[in-house]
């Protein structure tokens, strides 16, 4: 920690007893977790309960000839066996995924996929379901599989999606964005082009807590109740409704403790369907619980970008011009969980920090026989490509300019007055001060020492590399005129209820997977309506309780749900403001508020606290005309904008020029979040985050063999840093807050997955300069680096 | 075997894993389940004082030993320091690992009172946290020795 970090951290700092406010505050769902008393989707035992396992598709594409279940049926403790046959004579074998393709609910046809659904077998406990696993028999015709993106549309690959209506070949979806044309003049006469292939490699967010379900349908209420590892709750429960076909008012689903999500979470699954059928069916409630390599092959990925970057600039350094074209690897379905007229995503803000004169992008997205997914693991909908591929194109035209990489961004930054500032493929950056912020790091690097002590190593013969990366992240998604998931806009909505005594009650539509909203909403409400956190209780996570609203992914919940808890405290404070002149009996005009109470200007003994007057506005006596009792107030809030966080990383790593073995060695991060909440868990948030980018730069990497054999389906071959891989973080902050947001927040849960993985990168290529490397791709692993080294960068997965 | 102190004697397939036993069969769900290989060590427990990942021992191994669990750190309704430091410190979000990091740094303070911050990493090791990056756990562990080494201090200032 550096003097301009979060404060002391062994101090400890009980601000629950603080009336009000934003700062460091020990978290409200901390006591039940270090009890082990958290209660996560695994946990929930229910009387009778079944349990649910999923047999799955051993190859990769491979046509269904028959299936044999009468062995499995017969076991002694297996309730039900379903296949894809019989889901289909119920019109369910398919659903629609969150982009509007569709997905085998049950393989019919064909598997798609290594890891796909084909059966599932509802036993009395979970080994027995396992064992009946082995007693399916199931024939497959092998058919040749289409793994690498490259050659998805080749005449002569063989078409995945013939399920489709006329489908010939395995294009998914072209898209693109920016002038193409003003693009090509600036290029045409720019003094210096680079370009650049840059891959970011698939990659998995696997949570500690795998996904799972338990699905409870009381056939006397003709309710069904669903515990589900969902980052949206809501969303999931409108999509169960329009596929199930059940009335959405008795659907109820509930995200307890989550184990973490990093936008694994977001999608539904088949075995969240399957756990629902297994329940209906048996009229018992059914777990699901998937195992780490299920998990790790057949949900949600992340990234699978092969980029060309292209950058266009003046001698001396002036950037004019941005290009890319993209080839996406979307797998087996379209299962991008993203709004929908943004099937790339947010990559438009691929124009990073920088203030250009033309861009364009072009994008191609096709098919393959992998796992669906794509957008994943704290991307903010595919800012972490974007952000990856600006962040390293530019260190390419630093090191093509023999220019300093920090000078060279600052000569290209917006500036502070050029906000609100509308780049070249028409995002709306609403604020920020990106020399500041970068300065602000330099100086807790001590870059200057670095750059000087990195000549001494040189010349010794070590490797020491500096990387520096400064993003701009466009997160809160989103105003409803232009974002929404198949339809559903994407307001939140949020409920605030004083009760007599002045305590609270707050009901949340977004859900936290570890984020701490019990605790900073708490807050956000607290600083609003003037009681202490601890007497606000936060509701979240449970479509009985709270208010609709899409949830908690691509850093949303503070930019938009936080926005809505300020806003309906201030409503309800507004109205407590009329009961408050009745009872001083003075004009509301007269009335101050200070935390917590309003008085009479002038004379601050007479005063009323917000416990007084919500017990008036419950109780007995009148209230002033037309105003009806009680203290609460409701509202859905539309954002009028994305919020634009920012930030700038400075990373130094060594390299072992024996092995080639990459220590990150520092790691400075500063993040501009604009106001800062709870600065104890903004720090956690970027803690994490950076851990991310260590693993995806060093690390981690879901890779195929030439059959989709998935090769990184365990732990043991899917790496994630543990606590001897990271340094100890050194962060910082300044705040620019947000014009539009109520209290000025923006968005910080995904910073830093999407700012440190080029500032790695970048500073391995630094390092390896003495080799006259350029480029190399993630994972950069001790044979990545060392084929560097040797001047043969590996091919890319 | 013994489970948090307490006796527990029950019948069971031979193949159970020490895991599924404690959160099916006893309903101590803290401990958690996160892979299938022994890496993540959201499964850690103690068997007669020694941190092991209960997902790699067979129930009827820990037959006759003593079993403790993150429900049995604390102690007469006192949290324990290191319960108390991963609050003080931010060492959680999701929680899910929490258990396991728990039980570890509880071990590694009883053998060695004054870690170095080396030492906390190694000890924690086997164990992944997707979410905090570690240093707030080492932080809060190195809390937890601070708190213990103050209240040896303290206890016979009280006392006097
Ligand atoms: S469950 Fe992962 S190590 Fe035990
Ligand atoms: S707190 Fe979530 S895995 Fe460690």
């Amino acid at each position: 920690m550096t003097a301009v970090a979060d404060g002391p951290v062994t101090a400890f700092e009980d601000n629950d007893l603080k009336p009000v406010g934003f700062g460091r505050m020990l978290r409200k769902e901390d006591p039940r977790l270090i009890r082990g008393r958290g209660r996560f989707v695994d946990d929930v035992q229910l009387n009778g309960m079944l349990h649910l396992a999923i047999l799955r598709a051993p190859m990769a594409h491979a046509r269904i000839v028959s299936i044999d279940t009468s062995a499995a049926s017969a076991h002694p403790k297996v309730k039900l066996v379903v296949t894809g046959a019989m889901l289909a004579e119920q019109g369910m074998a398919w659903m629609p995924t969150l982009s509007n393709d569709v997905q085998a609910v049950l393989a019919t046809d064909k598997v798609r996929f290594q890891g796909q659904e084909v059966a599932f077998v509802v036993a009395e406990d979970r080994y027995s379901a396992r064992d009946a696993l082995e007693l399916i028999d199931v024939e497959y015709e092998m058919l040749a599989p289409v793994i690498d993106a490259r050659t998805a549309l080749d005449p002569s690959a063989p078409v995945i999606r013939d399920d489709l209506e006329g489908k010939t070949d395995n294009h998914c979806f072209d898209w693109q964005t920016g002038d193409a044309a003003a693009t090509e003049a600036v290029f045409a006469s720019a003094d210096v082009v680079v370009s650049q292939d840059i891959v970011y490699p698939r990659v998995h967010p696997a949570p500690m807590e795998t996904c799972g379900a338990v699905a409870d349908y009381d056939a006397v209420e003709g309710k069904l109740t669903l515990w589900s590892t969902s980052q949206a709750p809501h969303a999931h429960r409108t999509l169960y409704a329009i596929v199930a076909g059940l009335p959405e008012h008795k659907i109820r689903v509930i995200s307890p403790d989550i184990g973490g999500g990093f936008g694994n979470k977001v999608p539904i699954y088949p075995g969240y369907v399957h756990a629902i059928v297994g329940s209906l069916l048996t009229g018992k409630p059914v777990k699901w619980m998937e195992d780490r390599s299920e998990n790790l092959t057949s949900t949600g990925f992340a990234r699978d970008y092969i980029m060309r970057g292209e950058i266009a600039a003046t001698k001396d350094g002036k950037i004019l011009a941005i290009r890319t074209h993209v080839l996406a690897d979307h797998g087996a379905f379209n299962g991008t969980a993203t709004p929908v007229k943004f099937p790339a995503g947010f990559f438009g803000v691929f124009t990073g920090s920088y203030d250009i004169k033309a861009a364009f992008a072009k994008m191609t997205a096709v098919y393959t026989n992998k796992a669906p997914g794509g957008v994943a693991y704290a991307c903010s909908f595919r800012i972490t490509e974007a952000v990856y591929l600006v962040e390293r194109i530019v260190d390419c035209l630093a090191q093509e300019l023999a220019m300093d990489p920090v000078e060279l961004r600052i000569k290209n930054f917006i500036r502070p007055e050029q906000f609100p500032y509308t780049s070249k493929t028409g995002w709306t950056y609403d604020s920020g001060n990106y020399e500041r912020t970068l300065r602000e790091a330099l100086r807790i690097a001590g870059y200057d020492e670095l750059r000087k002590e990195q000549v001494e190593r040189r010349a010794r013969g070590e490797l020491m590399g500096i990387g520096v990366a400064c993003f701009t992240e466009a997160v809160g998604a989103g105003p409803r005129k232009d974002m929404d998931i198949l339809g559903l806009g994407m307001a939140d909505g949020c409920e605030l209820r004083i009760h007599p005594t002045g305590k609270a009650v707050v009901r949340l539509s977004v859900q936290s997977q570890g984020q701490g909203h019990e605790t900073t909403f708490a807050q956000i409400v607290a600083e609003e309506i003037g009681i202490p956190p601890a007497d606000i209780e936060v509701v979240h996570g449970d479509t009985d309780q709270t208010p609709f609203g899409l949830g908690t992914y691509g850093s949303r919940s503070t930019p938009v749900s936080g926005a809505a808890a300020a806003l309906v405290a201030r409503k309800v404070r507004d109205k407590a403001r009329l009961i408050a002149s009745g009872m001083l009996e003075v004009s509301v005009a007269d009335l101050e508020w200070v935390k917590g109470s309003f008085h009479v200007k002038g004379d601050p003994t007479k005063s009323v606290t917000i416990a007084d007057i919500a017990f008036r506005a419950y109780g007995a006596g009148d209230l002033p005309e037309g105003l009806e009792g009680g203290l609460e107030a409701q509202i859905c809030y539309n954002p009028e904008n994305l919020t634009y966080p920012n930030g700038a990383y400075i990373c130094v790593v060594d390299v072992d020029p024996g092995t080639a073995q990459v220590t990150v060695r520092r790691f400075i991060a500063v993040d501009d979040c604009g106001t800062r909440i709870n600065p104890m868990i903004i720090e956690g948030q970027v803690h994490g985050g950076l851990t991310d980018g260590v693993g995806m730069a060093l690390m981690e990497i879901i890779a195929f063999d030439e059959m989709g054999n998935c090769l990184g389906g365990s732990l043991m071959d899917y790496l994630i840093p543990t606590a001897l891989e990271v340094p100890d973080w050194e962060t910082g902050f300044t705040v620019t807050p947000s014009p539009h947001h109520p209290i000025g927040a923006k968005g910080i849960g995904e910073s830093a997955t999407v700012g440190s993985p080029p500032a790695i990168v970048n500073a391995v290529i630094d390092a390896l300069k003495p080799y006259g490397v350029r480029h190399a791709d993630m994972p950069l692993t001790p044979s990545r680096v060392w084929d560097a080294m040797q001047g043969h960068p590996t091919p890319p997965i | 075997m013994t489970v948090n102190d307490a006796e527990v004697t029950r019948e069971i397939e031979g193949r159970l894993l020490l895991v599924h036993f404690l959160r099916d069969h006893l309903g101590l769900t803290g401990t958690h389940w996160g892979c299938d290989t022994s890496n993540c060590g959201t499964c850690v427990v103690w068997m007669d004082g020694e941190p092991v990942k209960s997902c790699t021992v067979l129930a009827a191994m820990a037959g006759g030993h003593e079993v403790r669990t993150v429900e049995g750190l604390e102690q007469d309704g006192q949290l324990d320091p290191v319960q108390q430091g991963f609050m003080q410190c931010h060492g959680l979000q999701c929680g899910f690992c929490t258990p396991g990091m728990l039980m570890t740094a509880r071990a590694l303070l009883d053998r060695n009172p004054n870690p170095t911050e080396q030492e906390i990493r190694e000890a924690i090791s086997g164990q992944i946290c997707r979410c905090t990056g570690y240093a707030t756990i080492v932080r809060s562990v190195q809390w937890a020795a601070a708190e213990e080494a103050g209240t040896r201090t303290t206890i016979p200032a009280e006392g006097a």
